[in-house]
């Protein structure tokens, strides 16, 4: 656990460095994260205990946003006066692109898998 | 017995501890929730935990800044939690690298979809200035959607509750969206489900498997890069569009 929790806290504390050293608009732990995919394209993948606390860390991902969340108790002025339009804007707009993004990508994907076959 | 208890109170309120754990609890009942209510799509653990700890921080006179003193331990987590997306990304490399065509225009087109359609339906709505920012960015995960809110003058925090009700209403819907489009190739349900909904549509697509859980972290990042890149230039554009 705490070793894998290290080389996490390591790659996200590089990725900062990097993205501060060089001015980019991309978040440290972003960067962190396309190192550590880098390293493991190297390294051929990743040590038992590093996986192991990484898939603890994805199981309640869900959970480490609800502190964000929370954030909804500065906004009440705000929700009251905006709040039916932002909802409505906010959840057709993602089901819109959710949708946009699966069925573009299905139909990309056969006609892809039938030209492989064709070929 | 009354100052003995507004002290415990003044004490436990400014602690780290109190909220820590509150935080959990709150998580814990909306896991318990959702299992007794057998899945029920609105009985989704974020959405019932922030309902609850909202009501409390209203109902207890707590501020924003000194509830996050405490969960901030939970948030910080975010960080490592994105870059430990590393290794399911790895796990499922060479489907990846074989889909990568199009991966890629997906990722363009999608993306353009979710920030102009967002953005759009809220001026059409009569969103302020402020909300429309935070709306062209609601798809793309946190911490980089609260950077680029920064960068472009808009209010990093309004656009974390919206980036979380989006990832939230993603992850209510995907599997009815899905089951409607006969959608049922799991790369396909999470790389849309990343793209749209980020980190928490990314949780989500862990529930579906492992593969969709991969494709989801995939299109999270591949569009949070895109639009930490384009929406600093394509915002001014729309805003002018609207001024005129």
């Amino acid at each position: 656990m705490i070793q894998g929790f290290s080389w996490l806290l390591l790659f996200q504390l590089v990725g900062e460095l990097l993205v501060l050293g060089l001015d980019w608009p991309v978040p440290g732990p972003v960067a962190g994260m396309a190192l550590l995919f880098l390293a493991l394209l190297w390294r051929g993948g990743p040590g038992r205990r590093l996986a192991q606390t990484s898939s603890q860390l994805l199981q309640h991902l869900s959970l480490l946003f609800v502190p964000a969340g929370a954030g909804v108790v500065l906004y009440g002025a705000l929700l009251a006066r905006e709040g039916w339009s932002l909802a409505l804007a906010l959840v057709a707009s993602t089901l819109l692109a959710m949708a946009v993004a699966a069925l573009l990508l299905r139909v990309l994907l056969r006609r892809s898998r039938r030209g492989s076959e064709e070929g | 017995m009354l100052e003995r208890a507004t002290l415990v109170w003044q004490h436990l309120a400014g602690s780290t501890l109190l909220w820590l754990a509150l935080t959990l609890l709150a998580y814990q009942f909306g896991v318990w929730l959702q299992r007794r209510l057998r899945g029920h799509a609105l009985a989704n653990p974020v959405l019932v935990a922030v309902a609850l700890l909202s009501a409390l921080l209203l109902l207890s006179g707590t501020s924003y800044a000194s509830y996050m003193n405490g969960a901030g331990l939970i948030h910080f987590l975010l960080g490592p939690a994105t870059v430990a997306l590393a290794i399911p990304l790895h796990a499922n490399w060479p489907r990846l690298k074989s889909m990568a065509g199009p991966l890629l225009l997906v990722l363009l087109v999608a993306s353009l979809v979710a920030v102009v359609s967002a953005w759009g339906l809220g001026a059409w709505l009569g969103a302020g200035p402020e909300s429309r920012i935070s709306l062209a960015i609601k798809s793309i995960t946190t911490p980089i959607a609260m950077a680029v809110t920064e960068r472009l003058g808009g209010l990093p925090a309004l656009t974390a509750v919206l980036v979380i009700v989006t990832g939230i209403v993603g992850g209510l819907c995907a599997e009815a969206l899905y089951r409607w489009l006969r959608i049922d190739d799991d790369a396909v349900r999470g790389f849309a489900l990343g793209l749209a909904a980020h980190g928490l549509g990314t949780a989500r697509a862990f529930q579906f498997s492992e593969q969709a859980g991969a494709f989801a972290a995939l299109g999270m990042g591949l569009n949070g890069l895109l639009t930490s890149f384009a929406l600093p230039w394509l915002l001014p554009w729309l805003e002018r569009l609207l001024a005129r």
